[in-house]
């Protein structure tokens, strides 16, 4: 029941491991005072808060800009990548949209090429491994033309947008269950396909980028689907369509 | 122009080619040798990531640090509104020197004109690299690039991607870098957070890092150290920035000898959603592009408790448009949150607590049509939508100023070099280039400009004209730098008092924000500078700082750098209590007009204050360097 200040109280699971090596357990905290109208991380903050006041080890998690657009604070709340709302990040995620006296489990995202740090806060560089293989245009500065030289139609524009939007937070992969880089890598293969300047280097962008993302040990893509409904950012599974399209026209050597 | 002992560098003549005069002086490194330097690139942000991209194509050695847990994640990723650029695509009048003008008078005459004139010129390159790289700026059915308007011109010159201008544009500078990581010419180091620099004979030579995800700590010796580590809003505790930005970087390295130029020059940005509670976090802005089509406005009447909707037109006072017709809602930064503070002083603020005035739509979706407005700001609706749970589609929103960015910064001379020679600061990090007041869209141009068009030839001339010797990591500076961090990490460690790292911050924070915010008077900033002392005792005897050295540990990184915001905010009170006059967001109570504009004093303050270091207990040192202006009248700035 809500307090007649508003105010809400929540049962917490969360996965606590103390370091890389060690192993974890989901451990049980109560929280009470807690403003419908803060972030999740917030309600973290305070947490932790109160565990430094009774003098135990506050809950390691990782947020920065908190609202949306860094990436940086990947969780996994009752079992979904950020949450169960749909187009939204750990960061903006509100607890109102927690009941009052819930149980809410946390957990850190889970994937092979993920490994943990401590607590919640993982490891993504692969995927900074998987983007500098070939996830750019090759330009040095200084040998740009004119930018409006080469028009782009503004459907086109806005479509590779689209795709561009992606926060590199990693939920793509920890809701998959082969835990696949697909529509991470999808995403920039397509934003790069679409765009004029792009075109010199897609077939050494589509093979590079696949073979890193097997070499880091991201799974492959079956069709569940689990990462456009994960996104933040809702970046849609034609993204993954592309990236198959561009893989395989690279192989028979078409682009 | 020599000011005691700042020499700024900065070249005279005409003002068109006083750059590439300037780079025609500048000594060179030849290609086969570039690769013999070892550049250290701390941060990467817009300015970090281009200027590591940039100096590796070029053939030097780079090392790259970050406090993420990649450089993709660097703050610009939140800018969102555009980026200025002088390319007159709209037939409106635009060009480099109109652009110069608007950025010397948006920042009430307080930036260097050599400084300035270069941003504007070298504006239109940085939108040719950026369509380049694959960033998909928004186009026109014609396919050719779309601008908006902004505040503090009269043109339209902002260039941008939806309201994720930042992130698109970082997300190209960091493709580049990653390119350069691929091609082994940079080398990456994320979760870094840099605690100290190393001088050795009187150069930066190195830093000393803690690994944040080992609790490690790190030695890397180089041959120039450039400080890319962003601005210090932070210090406010609430402001819009990410809860890691923080100004330790720079701080450690005022107290190694950098001059810190206009600390108390920090924007309140007007339109951000209003303090919830206590508990919050961080405040988050809504991009000024809004004020394109939105209008801002308040009840005539004071506590007025009526619903939005129920207020009918002739009882509301579009504030903005009626005090400043010629520019209206799109004023400066500086003008528009003090007018909404002016209003909602008045009794005349909205929402429950009072502190918030309307920014409506309504208008612009009948004059536009839904679609438009989303097209234009659909995530940004989202955004406020997800936050405050009303849907501004249907209410206007509710806005009020944050701590947003931070003009003051690490004194540079024209070539980006700090007062330590071999130590360069770029981006926010600097003072260079806004004055007392920063335009919208031009943060984003200052830290590409800086790291794509400037460094990579300045920097040239300082090695090219430099004779360093090798420097290792076992050099004594280099145990002495890594020793003092080690002790003060431990003292952290060691205090286990009663009161929590966020508690010290958020009264600090409150503190500055009532003292050393919207408006300063003298009383006020001697109370404050007063009360920090105490605070600052406090914390170094009853802080709590739970956890290890050897680990990842959040509060013993948070710990650090409230610890510094102390030092920091002391010394942004003695700025804005030493400077007597009103200039940008800079407002002194004693000294505005009759209308509450700010007054400068242009006899006694045209100049830049820059503080040194003189060691713990001792006053901080003013050095002054006076700002010449020979290509503008110093006129009073006015936007009606």
């Amino acid at each position: 029941m809500t307090a007649e200040n508003g105010l809400r109280t929540y049962s917490l699971r969360i996965w606590r491991q103390s370091g890389p090596e060690q192993p974890g357990k989901l451990v049980d905290y109560r929280i009470t005072g807690i403003d419908p109208g803060l972030s999740f991380v917030e309600m973290l903050d305070l947490l932790n808060e109160d565990l430094v006041h009774k003098g135990q080890d506050p809950v390691a998690f990782d947020s920065d800009c908190r609202e949306g657009i860094c990436g940086t604070c990947g969780l996994s709340i009752d079992g979904m990548p950020h949450g169960p709302l749909p187009n939204v990040t750990t960061c903006t995620l509100r607890m109102r949209e927690f009941p009052d006296g819930a149980t809410i489990t946390v957990e850190p995202f889970r994937a092979r090429a993920f490994p943990i740090i401590k607590d919640l806060v993982i490891d993504r560089s692969a995927l900074d491994r998987v983007i500098a293989r070939a996830g750019y245009i090759s330009i040095n500065v200084g040998s740009a033309p004119e930018a409006n030289d080469t028009p782009i139609g503004k459907d086109v524009a806005e479509a590779a947008m689209d795709s561009a939007t992606c926060i590199g937070c990693g939920a793509c992969v920890a809701a998959c269950p082969n835990a696949s880089a697909a529509l991470f890598v999808g995403a920039k293969v397509r934003q790069m396909m679409l765009l004029p300047q792009g075109g010199p280097e897609r077939a050494r962008r589509a093979l590079g980028m696949t073979e890193l993302m097997d070499h880091e040990g991201f799974g492959n893509c079956s069709n569940h689907g689990e990462c456009e409904a994960a996104c933040p950012k809702a970046i849609s599974i034609e993204n993954i369509a592309t990236l198959r399209r561009e893989f395989v026209r690279a192989l028979l050597g078409r682009i | 122009m020599k000011n005691g002992r700042l020499e700024s560098h900065a070249p005279t003549g005409p003002l068109e080619s006083q750059w590439d005069r300037h780079k025609g002086d500048l000594k060179l490194v030849s290609p086969a040798n570039k690769r013999k330097f070892n550049v250290l690139v701390v941060g990467t942000g817009l300015a970090g990531a281009s200027a590591a991209a940039s100096l590796a194509e070029l053939g030097y050695e780079v090392q790259s640090f970050c406090i993420q847990d990649t450089p993709r994640r660097a703050h610009s990723v939140a800018a969102q509104g555009g980026i200025n650029a002088a390319k007159n695509y709209q037939n409106d009048g635009d060009s480099a020197h109109r652009l110069f003008y608007d950025t010397i008078k948006g920042g009430d005459f307080r930036a260097r004109e050599a400084n300035v004139y270069r941003l504007a010129q070298l504006s239109v390159q940085i939108i040719d690299q950026c369509v380049a790289q694959g960033v998909p700026f928004a186009r026109e059915y014609g396919g050719l690039l779309a601008n908006r308007s902004f505040g503090g011109a009269q043109v339209s010159r902002t260039f941008y991607a939806r309201g994720q201008t930042g992130q698109q544009l970082l997300l190209g500078a960091y493709g580049s870098l990653m390119r350069q990581v691929d091609a082994g010419r940079v080398t990456l180091f994320p979760q870094r957070e840099m605690l100290d620099l190393v001088v050795v004979d009187g150069r930066a030579r190195g830093i000393v890092c803690r690994n944040l995800a080992t609790g490690a700590l790190e030695r890397y010796a180089g041959d120039t150290v450039l400080l890319c580590t962003g601005g210090y809003s932070t210090v406010f505790f609430l402001s819009t920035n990410a809860v890691n930005s923080n100004a330790s970087a720079i701080w450690r390295c005022h107290k190694r000898g950098a001059l810190f130029a206009n600390p108390c020059f920090t924007q309140i940005h007007p339109t951000c959603i209003p303090v919830l509670g206590e508990h919050q976090s961080k405040l988050t802005l809504m991009s000024e592009s809004l004020r394109n089509d939105g209008r801002v406005w308040v009840p005539k009447e004071r506590s007025d408790k009526r619903r939005p909707s129920d207020i009918p037109e002739s009882e509301r006072d579009y504030f903005l448009e009626r005090i400043y017709p010629a520019f209206g809602n799109l004023v400066p930064r500086d003008v528009a949150s003090r007018a909404a503070k002016a209003v909602c002083d008045e009794g005349r603020g909205v929402g429950t607590t009072r502190l918030a005035v309307y920014l409506d739509f309504a208008d612009a979706i009948k004059r536009l049509g839904v679609d438009v407005v989303r097209e234009r700001y659909g995530n940004l609706f989202q955004m406020y939508h997800e936050i405050t749970g009303e849907d501004p589609y249907e209410v206007p929103m509710r806005i009020y100023p944050a701590p947003h960015y931070t003009m003051g910064g690490l004194w540079v001379d024209y070539n980006l070099m700090s007062t330590i020679p071999g130590l360069h600061v770029l981006g926010e990090a600097n003072f260079s280039d806004h004055g007392a007041n920063r335009l919208g869209a031009s943060a984003l141009m200052q830290g590409l400009c800086d790291g794509y068009f400037v460094i990579p030839y300045t920097l040239g001339h300082y090695l090219a004209g430099t004779t360093l010797g090798k420097v290792t990591t076992d050099h004594p500076a280099f145990r002495e730098a890594e020793s003092a961090v080690r002790t003060r990490v431990d003292r952290l460690l060691s205090i286990r008092g009663k009161r929590t790292i966020r508690d010290f911050h958020w009264r600090l924070g409150r503190l500055l924000w009532d003292r050393c915010g919207m408006a300063r008077n003298a009383a006020g900033l001697r109370d404050a500078m007063e009360k920090i002392r105490v605070m600052r005792e406090e914390f170094w005897e009853d802080v709590n700082v739970p956890g290890h050295g050897a680990e990842f540990n959040k509060n013993l990184e948070m710990a650090g750098r409230v610890a510094d915001y102390f030092e920091l905010g002391e010394l942004m009170c003695l700025d804005a209590l030493k400077r007597e006059e009103s200039c940008g967001c800079h407002l002194r109570d004693e000294h505005q007009t009759p209308e509450g504009d700010p007054k400068r004093d242009d006899a006694r303050f045209a100049y830049v204050a820059a503080w040194e270091y003189t060691g713990e207990g001792s006053p901080p040192r003013l050095e002054e360097e006076t700002l010449e202006f020979e290509h503008v009248h110093l006129a009073t700035r006015s936007y009606k």
